[in-house]
């Protein structure tokens, strides 16, 4: 059962990682307009076109 | 003799119509262009590189009108710390994601900007970029040139709590799942413990205090929300849904704490945590659906605050309408929006009030006529001397109509609350009555009683109430969303789920709003040609009509435009003459509901053409659709009486008014509410805006004024009225679950708490009670999108 000592706190680190990355998120405004996000992604190609386009 | 006519017209190189690439809009040929601000537009589009907007888009691009007056942006300009500067502004016309891709793109190409970001929910476009104030104008016409509208936004007025809120709520989830997630996993083990010999005490004990360890800085992390609203309840001696939670959450930690420090068996962490997961859910579902009707007085500023030309001493200059006095003179060029209420002093025009006074045809208007503020003048440019700006003005009586509309709305209870004002009183008296009772009996030492009234707090946690409605809600919205209903207001659905009445807005509402020629007889059909080639000159929508019905023409060349009047074409036959009845020297009393466009030739009687604003493709069919539900139909409509009657007979409604002033509007629907009739409003104008407020719920077309999508509860697409009924039927549906929820969540209760109280309640018991009866009411909230789906053919 020791084992436990290590994946106990090795299973909440890895939580703890997650809550930071979602934090994070919030914090760089990812979730303020979520209405719109659903259609972003959909123009991801088309942006990447541009890129493409723009490079000499 | 037509022929002979047409011959003599100095004829361009035949091509064939089209529509124009941008707007959509019919255009003189294939490929070309419908104006000028249409050209404009797709050239900026081609010379970013972003042609794919095209593709992308869902609807078609707003029609781009003649350049808005200049406006000195860099006023609304501010600087941030680090040297860059920032300008934010409300864009108007925005009609699926490609715009907002277009105009993030469009500017991002522009050397110098940092970030671009345009918010679909607020609709304002916040720019950053390095470097001065005074760039800010060049970034603006960008987007106009776009076809779409800015707007200055007044910063002292703008509400940001709504956000900050919504990031607070999402931060206490993200920690409360955390937290929910691994106690849950260590609590499992425990309760896996107990059924065999498999834990030894000491493990258990430490499974306990690790629970301990992340259960306690979670929740006085993750409860904030709720602790602060219930001491906030308490302090004004009421009580709320968030007392009885903070207080079993705190409870149940307190006695859970208790336990792990006697190395007792049962603890309560993860109920506690869980709760308050399932809870912030709710109540982020919940603010998200509020927060629209939350951003709309701060759309409603921006749209009285335009900027005008005023003619002073020194020049013309801009400034915001509010700042303008009565009496001071003001130009208003072509196409442009007037800002004031004012008499004509200099110039012939032609203003289309129909967002006013839902009157479909442009108005003539010569000196000594009066405008007001929100009509468009069409034609030729303007000197308007100020009666009335800013709050005097009619637009500014219609906001304050609205504010009090709003106010009224604002004192909607809805179900849940009602039932929250009387469940959480009950909640306590049992806990307290439960805790009493052990007490009192003495078959538990005080310890044993706190764990059982925590256990009956946990248990009856409304947790299920919590959720039932707000799922409900996400449910019904994005069921509506599918089929393009946009859902505003978070209370709407419930609002309108009792609708006996159903008052539309003729204009724009039962019609498509535009103008169409009726079929003219042989003698019409052979001038038709001739005609359409002098209309395709004009911009007015007449002659679009004409010009719609006729598809191979090309515009006639010299072609002279009289504002308010006509249009005249010098021929070797003489002058042909197309425009009202007075340019064309026509009888003037023609009254049938029609209107009109004349079309004189020397030495020929006048001919008339007649154009009528046409039902929406399925208006019959839903007319009827609602009629059969037993609903009550009205048409009240700002047109005269003939244009009116004729649609009300086409449609079976009986009861119609015309010629209404947006107060009498409003005031109609009062006294309708007054007789306990429970009202649906469907308009398109700024002069529906009102009644909109004042109805218990309200629809506006996609194609309505801003201001009118901003107050309506919903909002829809497309040409087919179908919506409504489609709103009205998912409205009541939803409502049915909603009330199922809330009825399963009181059995749920009913069969929970004497478990409770009898002290049967272990932290196992307690986990199970609360998921399942969550997972129930989210699963027949899910069932909506079933139900109606199925429901329909």
């Amino acid at each position: 059962m020791t084992i436990l000592l290590l994946l106990i706190p090795a299973a909440l680190l890895l939580g703890l990682a997650g809550v930071w990355g979602f934090l994070w998120a919030i914090g760089n405004g990812q979730f303020n307009d979520l209405d719109a996000a659903g259609a972003k992604v959909l123009f991801d190609d088309a942006d990447a076109r541009l890129r493409e386009r723009r490079q000499p | 003799m037509t022929v002979q006519a047409l011959q003599a017209l100095p004829l361009r190189p035949v091509a064939e119509a089209g529509a124009c690439p941008h707007c959509g809009a019919p255009s003189a040929a294939p490929g070309e262009f419908c104006c000028n601000g249409c050209a404009t537009a797709n050239a900026v589009i081609r010379g970013l590189g972003l042609e794919q907007y095209y593709q992308l888009r869902s609807n078609a691009a707003p029609v781009v009108g003649d350049a808005e007056s200049e406006i000195d942006w860099s006023e609304f300009v501010s600087a941030l710390p680090d040297g860059r500067s920032r300008l934010s502004v409300l864009v108007g016309d925005l009609h699926c994601a490609a715009c907002l891709w277009l105009i993030e793109h469009a500017l991002r190409a522009q050397p110098g900007i940092v970030s671009a970001q345009l918010s679909s929910a607020t609709r304002r476009l916040t720019v950053d970029w390095n470097g001065t104030a005074a760039e800010a104008g060049r970034f603006v016409q960008i987007v106009t040139r776009l076809g779409y509208r800015c707007l200055p936004v007044d910063e002292s007025a703008v509400q940001t709590d709504g956000i900050a809120e919504e990031r607070e709520l999402l931060r206490a989830m993200a920690v409360a799942g955390f937290a929910a997630a691994n106690i849950m996993l260590l609590s499992v083990s425990v309760w896996s413990g107990h059924a065999g010999d498999g834990m030894g005490m000491h493990t258990r004990d430490l499974f306990h205090g690790i629970s301990a360890l992340i259960a306690i800085p979670a929740i006085a992390y993750a409860g904030r929300p709720f602790f602060r609203s219930a001491v906030n309840a308490l302090r004004h001696r009421r009580t709320n849904m968030d007392v009885p939670i903070s207080i079993g959450v705190t409870l149940a930690v307190i006695v859970s704490m208790a336990e792990v420090m006697r190395s007792g068996p049962h603890a309560y962490f993860d109920a506690a945590v869980t709760l308050l997961f399932f809870l912030l859910v709710g109540r982020y579902l919940d603010l998200r659906a509020r927060g629209f009707a939350r951003r709309t007085a701060q759309q409603l500023l921006a749209w009285t605050n335009r900027p005008v030309a005023v003619m002073t001493p020194d020049g013309v200059i801009q400034r915001p309408a509010s700042r303008v006095a009565a009496g001071e003179r003001i130009l208003v060029a072509a196409g442009e929006r007037i800002g004031v209420d004012g008499l004509v002093q200099e110039g012939v025009s032609s203003v289309d009030a129909s967002l006013l006074t839902g009157e479909s045809l442009p108005q003539p208007v010569a000196p000594g006529a009066m405008v007001y503020a929100g009509a468009t003048n069409l034609d030729a440019p303007l000197t308007v001397q100020v009666t009335a700006a800013g709050a005097g003005t009619l637009v500014g009586e219609m906001t304050r109509l609205l504010e009090s509309a709003e106010q009224g709305r604002s004192r909607f209870v809805r179900l849940a609350e009602q039932v929250a004002r009387w469940y959480a009183p009950v909640v306590h008296v049992t806990a307290l009555l439960s805790f009493a009772g052990w007490m009192l009996i003495g078959a538990a030492d005080w310890r044993a009683a706190v764990l059982i009234a925590a256990a009956v707090l946990i248990i009856t946690c409304p947790c299920a109430l919590a959720l039932a409605v707000p799922a409900v809600q996400v449910v019904a919205s994005s069921r509506l969303m599918r089929s393009g209903i946009l859902v505003k207001s978070a209370t709407a659905l419930e609002r309108a789920a009792t609708i006996d009445t159903v008052i539309f807005d003729k204009t724009g509402t039962l019609t498509i709003g535009q103008p169409r020629l009726v079929a003219p007889d042989p003698a019409g059909k052979a001038l038709l040609p001739l005609a359409a080639a002098l209309a395709a000159r004009s911009r007015h929508p007449l002659c679009r009509a004409l010009v719609a019905a006729c598809p191979d023409t090309v515009p006639a060349d010299q072609v002279q435009e009289h504002p308010g009047q006509g249009l005249s074409m010098q021929t070797t036959e003489g002058v042909y003459r197309l425009g009202n009845a007075g340019f064309t020297g026509a009888p003037i009393e023609q009254r049938d509901g029609c209107s009109e466009l004349w079309f004189s030739r020397p030495g020929q009687p006048p001919y008339r053409f007649r154009f009528r604003d046409t039902l929406r493709s399925d208006a019959i069919t839903v007319i009827g659709q609602l009629r059969d539900q037993g609903r009550r139909l009205v048409i009240l409509s700002g047109d005269h009486s003939e244009a009116v009657a004729e649609v009300a007979t086409a449609l079976g409604i009986h009861e119609w008014r015309a010629g209404l002033t947006p107060k009498a509007k409003a005031d109609f629907i009062l006294a309708l509410k007054d007789q306990g009739r429970r009202i649906l409003m469907v308009g398109d104008g700024l002069n529906d805006a009102a009644a909109l407020g004042f109805a218990d719920a309200s629809l506006s077309p996609a194609s309505g004024m801003d201001i009118t999508q901003n107050v309506a509860d919903a909002v829809f697409q497309g040409e087919r009225l179908a919506a409504v009924p489609e709103f009205l039927g998912v409205a009541a549906q939803s409502q049915r679950l909603c009330k199922q929820n809330i009825a399963f969540s009181l059995v749920y209760n009913l069969f929970a708490v004497p478990l409770a109280i009898a002290g049967l309640v272990t932290p196992l018991i307690a986990a199970i009670a609360m998921s399942s009866s969550s997972l129930v009411v989210v699963a027949n909230a899910v069932r909506l999108g079933l139900l109606v789906r199925k429901a329909r053919p």
